[in-house]
């Protein structure tokens, strides 16, 4: 406990010194965040828009994290479930027609689910290169994103261009009718919020009181044994793989229907990146998940105001959280190799 | 160049793994170091080739007390160690390792220089390795030559050997025996760690028998009736040495059996012509038939493949030929999940690598082998189940307990706690191993209890009064050949040594 107070407090040090470093007064910064989080109604919303596919993202690193996997393939799940939610939009929804094909709604639930089946696909597809290639699944995802980024630039620039020019800023906005609802005048959608949390109770009940949590956490700690124990290890792994590009791939699907609207190069806004840190940071329980993943999404936006206000650069939410996360991995790491021995 | 170890100690822990030992190895001889795995030889070679600092004790080359505190000091002073796997580099190239691990490191290296200084070395020992070639697509023996040439290209005046012949082919093994003769033959020391009795009876000039922490004897090879021809013992003097040896590393007394019969008439388990393979051995088990509530006991130096049968036999090593039935299923090439249904268990020695999780509680050890397919866990029976279990097998802890908080005795009983009933084979290393007397006697009544239900037990120890004492029937495993299953009354530590040693 001492190391990771220490740690925590030697990093919240550390952001003092880079802020002050930076030219600005720690209390100015913290009241300018405040502000640029929860200052306006639109504000809040952007951060309950961030919120939303971080959670999804971050309940789905869950499962990989304790089945001792460290899936950075998680941004291609995300980037190919709205790949895979823009085609069915765009099947059901054909350019320059006045109307759809189904029930806007509907269009949108299939939207969803095709998302999810995307991740799915990308997630397996990771999982299966390192349950049965034998790759680490940290270079397999790696790779995978860079494959999914490609295809969603392919897409954008080729059969999926804008009618008269091809644009990095995606492809052509979908219908108004295809928009998700928002909480008023809003980014926030009330859809993907839920669907957020629902993700995030599931998984806490999952990992705390059943067997299917247990099996993971077991595979996670010691492969071998729990083999020779009886778990059906392949199958466990594949699960979590399974599990997280589901939540990945719905996440980007929001992100195309709750938030750009039209499939953009990188439509997953490094949520994926984001929720690695979160998980990390909460040392894989995902009881702590929604504190911590909203106080990083009200950093994200908060911070957009820094360069307007204080002439600071916004990336410094990146650098605070990067410190939080390295310096609580650090605490966690000295605790487990000293704090082993004090109890001897 | 003479090295002397005197009154060596060393703990790790509770474990005393060199106590008082003492060891002189002259210049120009190559000395073997015997003894069962835990014996403390490797302890003791790791201490004098500065891997291990030393609790007490004195190391005195050629007359002269040496500071050993690294590795790089154990050169310094002229002492080189080969380890079981090389520490070399697998990417580079084989004279990159060779300059690599050169003690005159200079800013800018002369790779022609070093080539030159390397054929010649490899040349001098008829070693054929290819400067160039990636060492990691060397084999295992090409890769000790390397090593060996390194060190000597280091001046070392002292060579020691961790069991150097696993893993290598017949004719690499005769060009590094013969290699090692020539280096004895210019005065250097060398210290060749084994358990194989046939390499240390084939090389070494002495012997040193180590047993639980402490030299247990010392035999001179070259004294006065033991005398080689051409490099081989005669067939009979070979046994007779081979038996000493086997004496000295396991004691001369055995027990008395102690088991009840428990056997029935019912054959639960058969292996006909099998054919184990790993890239360290093969071996062929012809028949064997065990009855329920039959217990085989496995002896033999360690290594010799007996954990490898163990894990067929419990269907996690895939056997290259013959068949595994249990009753009249054939589970040959059956997964894994197959033989756990047909109430097959394998108790790993290696507890908290293969047997038990780290991080993980009493409770949810006995959660996940009761798992079933039921959906959510009932946290209350769990925790019932979970004190039943350690009330019935006595164990240390709470159900909340991680298991590597446990001793390795309260470990133990964990592993047997888990165990599945009914339960038609059980497959064991090591029951005992680590455990104080009462937790053995404990352990051994709970075993028999389920012989009495009928399981019938095959477990391998290196504690021979073990394997006496409990086996009904004891098979011996001795460099790849397998003996039949015998009756432990009919056992003397006579003739268990020299099937040990190879004679049956």
């Amino acid at each position: 406990m001492l190391y990771r107070v220490g740690a925590f407090v030697i990093s919240l040090v550390l952001i003092g010194l880079v802020v002050v470093l930076s030219g600005a007064s720690p209390i100015t910064v913290i009241g300018r965040m405040l502000s640029g989080a929860f200052g306006t109604a639109d504000q809040i919303g952007r951060v309950v828009a961030t919120l939303s596919p971080l959670l999804l993202c971050a309940a789905g690193l869950v499962y990989t994290f304790n089945a001792g996997l460290y899936n950075l393939g998680v941004e291609g799940q995300i980037t190919f479930g709205a790949i895979a939610a823009t085609l069915v939009l765009r099947l059901l929804h054909p350019e320059g027609a006045s109307a759809s094909l189904a029930p806007p709604p509907l269009t949108i639930a299939l939207a969803i689910v095709a998302g999810g089946i995307g991740g799915v696909l990308w997630g397996l597809l990771a999982g299966a290169l390192h349950v049965y290639g034998r790759i680490s699944e940290i270079f397999a995802g790696l790779g995978l994103n860079f494959a999914a980024t490609g295809i969603a630039i392919y897409l954008i620039f080729g059969p999926w261009k804008r009618p008269g020019v091809a644009s990095l800023s995606g492809t052509q906005p979908f219908d108004e009718s295809l928009w998700l609802g928002t909480f008023g005048q809003t980014e926030a959608t009330p859809v993907a919020l839920i669907l957020g949390l629902i993700a995030l109770a599931i998984t806490i009940v999952v990992m705390r009181n059943t067997y299917f949590g247990l099996r993971l956490r077991a595979v996670g700690k010691n492969l071998r044994a729990s083999y020779v124990l009886g778990v059906p290890a392949r199958r466990q792994l594949l699960s979590a793989f399974f599990i997280c590009g589901l939540f990945a791939g719905v996440a980007g699907a929001l992100q195309v229907v709750g938030v750009f609207h039209r499939l953009i190069p990188n439509i997953s806004s490094n949520l994926g990146f984001l929720g690695l840190l979160v998980v990390m940071l909460v040392n894989f329980d995902p009881r702590w998940i929604l504190p911590v993943a909203f106080f990083f999404s009200a950093l994200n936006i908060g911070s957009l105001q820094l360069p307007l206000s204080l002439g600071l650069e916004s990336s410094l939410s990146g650098v605070i959280q990067g410190l939080l996360v390295l310096f609580a991995l650090i605490g966690r790491g000295l605790a487990q190799r000293y704090g082993r021995k004090l109890e001897h | 160049m003479k090295v002397e170890l005197r009154h060596i100690h060393k703990h790790f822990g509770a474990v005393h793994a060199n106590n008082d030992v003492s060891l002189t190895v002259e210049a120009g001889t190559i000395h073997g170091l015997l003894g069962e795995n835990g014996a403390g030889k490797s302890t003791l070679v790791k201490i004098l080739s500065g891997f291990i600092t030393r609790d007490s004790g004195e190391v005195v080359l050629d007359g002269r007390t040496a500071h050993i505190q690294s590795p790089a000091d154990a050169l310094r002073y002229g002492i080189g160690m080969l380890h079981q796997d090389p520490l070399d580099f697998p990417p580079l190239t084989a004279i990159e390792n060779f300059m690599a691990g050169s003690l005159a490191m200079r800013a800018i290296l002369n790779p022609r220089a070093a080539e030159r200084t390397f054929r010649a070395l490899c040349a001098q020992f008829n070693f054929d390795i290819d400067p160039q070639a990636r060492v990691s697509d060397l084999t295992v023996g090409e890769r000790q030559q390397l090593e060996i040439v390194r060190l000597l290209a280091n001046g070392v005046g002292t060579l020691i050997l961790d069991e150097p012949t696993t893993g290598i082919s017949a004719s690499q093994k005769t060009l590094l025996f013969e290699a090692l003769r020539k280096l004895a033959g210019e005065g250097k020391s060398i210290i060749f760690v084994s358990h194989k009795l046939e390499d240390v009876e084939e090389l070494c000039d002495c012997v040193t028998v180590m047993r639980r922490g402490q030299v247990v004897g010392e035999l001179d090879l070259r004294a006065d009736g033991l005398r080689q021809t051409e490099g081989k013992w005669p067939r009979d003097q070979h046994f007779s040495i081979a038996a000493r040896i086997v004496e000295m590393m396991f004691g001369k007394e055995l027990a008395m059996p102690v088991k009840p019969p428990t056997h029935q008439d019912e054959v639960i388990l058969s292996v006909e012509g099998l054919v184990l393979r790993s890239d360290r051995l093969e071996m062929r088990i012809e028949h064997l038939a065990v009855q329920r509530g039959e217990v085989i006991g496995v002896a033999g130096l360690e290594g010799s493949g007996q954990q490898l049968f163990l894990m067929a036999c419990a269907g996690l090593e895939r056997p290259a030929a013959g068949t595994i039935r249990l009753a009249d299923r054939d589970l040959t090439h059956k997964p894994y999940r197959d033989f756990l249904q047909a109430g097959v268990c394998y108790v790993p020695a290696d507890r908290l690598r293969d047997g038990l999780i780290s991080g993980l509680t009493i409770q949810e050890h006995v959660a996940l082998r009761t798992s079933n397919r039921r959906l959510f866990i009932n946290r209350a029976a769990a925790t019932a189940e979970a004190e039943r279990a350690i009330a019935t097998f006595n164990i240390r802890g709470r159900p909340d307990t991680l298991v590597e908080r446990l001793s390795g005795g309260n470990q133990q009983r964990t592993q047997l706690a888990l165990m599945p009933s009914p339960l038609n084979v059980l497959l064991m290393e090591h029951p005992t191993r680590g455990l104080d007397i009462e937790s053995t006697l404990w352990v051994w009544q709970q075993l028999i209890a389920r012989c009495k239900q009928g399981t019938a037990i095959v477990f391998a120890s290196s504690d021979l009064d073990e394997i006496v004492q409990y086996s009904d029937r004891v098979m011996v495993f001795s460099g790849g050949r397998v003996s039949p299953p015998i009756a432990a009354s009919e056992l003397t530590a006579d003739s268990l040594g020299q099937m040990i040693g190879g004679r049956f």
